[in-house]
């Protein structure tokens, strides 16, 4: 899932403080996931702001509306109804949503209300760690479904480096070191032969190096 | 503010702090009618929408009173209360409100006397924080709803 973490206060508030009457859009998927935007966090993040408003003796009205999906131009339209009663939108899905509220409502200010962190995993309860850097061309098949782009902090094809220290990265003794966990895995398949093999220089241009990225299904584009 | 007196919301588990409440009356304890009890099945029922909703709706106090540590009855309800607990007081203070406002409270069902007295000592505290800020201004407006 994309990860996402709300906003310091401060920041949102500075945002919406020169409007009265805003839209508060959440999103059902990722972010509700990771319990930053979705219709639980809205509510909460919507009370808030409004206790914020009456402390300065102003008001503030929050249509509040969580959206199926906020990256889907058929669900983002469902805003249509509220978009003309209200002065800005602040939306607490990923930047991905925030920019088809933009895309789709031109004339309308849209502010994220979260910080759009990275593609993960729960680790456990309350618990998110990057896993994924859309990197385009996924090796995972050649390092035992360990990511070294994600998880090894120096990014590196053929790890380890020397501060691999009992499987922790020298950044930190909390991070795993993901070469270590690449190493445990082929060794635990019987795939040690593949960790000898010396990865090539990656191919970043399938990556974010090639500018951005678009994805064209032929039997499905119109 | 001289004769202020606030309104205080203690959500109160069933099995504990609502029955130590019972307790307190039939022990003929008196304590503060200021406090307004919510009784839920659990501590753990208690959403950090909730407690915040109380504040929004002009509580000056809010605590959540659970079993003690280790006596839930439905596992953890009371450990994830105090968290949510903790989350309020966090968001409480990012907009300008004293996160003292709100507390945790554990008792078991025989504490009557701990009861009376909790709501005795947060009354008391709450006084003297003052009415809580977000309600003054709805009071010069229209009274909640
Ligand atoms: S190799 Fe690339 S696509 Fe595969 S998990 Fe890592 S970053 Fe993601
Ligand atoms: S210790 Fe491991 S994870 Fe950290 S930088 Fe070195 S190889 Fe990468």
């Amino acid at each position: 899932m994309i990860t996402a973490e709300r906003k310091p206060m401060e920041e949102i508030l500075e945002c919406i403080n020169p409007y009265n009457r805003i839209l508060l859009v959440g999103c059902n998927e990722c972010v509700t996931v990771c319990a930053a935007g979705g219709r639980k966090e809205v509510g909460l993040l919507s009370t808030a702001l409004q206790m914020a408003f009456m402390k300065e003796g102003r008001t503030l009205e929050v249509k509040e509306i969580t959206l199926e999906r906020q990256c889907d131009p058929e669900y983002v339209e469902e805003l249509i109804t509220y978009i003309d009663q209200v002065e800005a939108v602040l939306s607490m899905a990923c930047g991905c949503g925030v920019q088809e509220i933009a895309r789709r409502y031109a004339t309308k200010p849209v502010f994220p209300a979260v910080n759009t962190k990275f593609m993960g995993a729960s680790e456990r309860q309350g618990v998110w760690s990057e896993r994924c850097r859309g990197c385009g061309d996924c090796l995972l098949g050649l390092t035992g479904g360990i990511c070294p782009i994600a998880r090894c902090s120096k990014r590196l094809m053929n790890g380890p480096c020397g501060g691999s220290t009992k499987g922790k990265c020298e950044i930190s003794p909390d991070v795993d070191c993901a070469w270590n966990l690449i190493w445990e895995r082929l060794k635990a398949l019987g795939l040690e032969k593949k960790y000898e093999e010396i990865m090539v220089a990656k191919d970043w241009r399938p990556s974010w190096h090639g500018g951005p990225r678009r994805i064209i299904r032929e039997d499905m584009a119109e | 503010m001289g004769n202020f007196e606030p309104v205080i919301v203690a959500f109160c588990c069933h099995y504990c702090a609502y029955t130590a409440a019972d307790m307190a009356g039939s022990m003929r304890l008196s304590y503060p009618s200021n406090v307004k009890i919510v009784r839920v099945p659990c501590t753990g029922k208690v959403d950090t929408k909730h407690i915040l909703q109380a504040f929004h709706k002009g509580a000056d106090g809010v605590y959540v009173a659970g079993c003690l540590e280790g006596d839930c009855h439905f596992k953890n309800g009371n450990i994830k209360a105090a968290r949510r607990v903790a989350r309020v007081k966090k968001l409480l203070s990012e907009i300008g409100i004293e996160e003292e406002r709100v507390e945790m409270i554990t008792m078991s069902a025989g504490m009557g006397e701990r009861f009376a007295q909790t709501a005795t000592d947060i009354t008391e505290k709450i006084r003297n924080l003052g009415p809580n800020p977000v309600k003054n201004i709805r009071d010069g407006q229209k009274q909640p709803a």
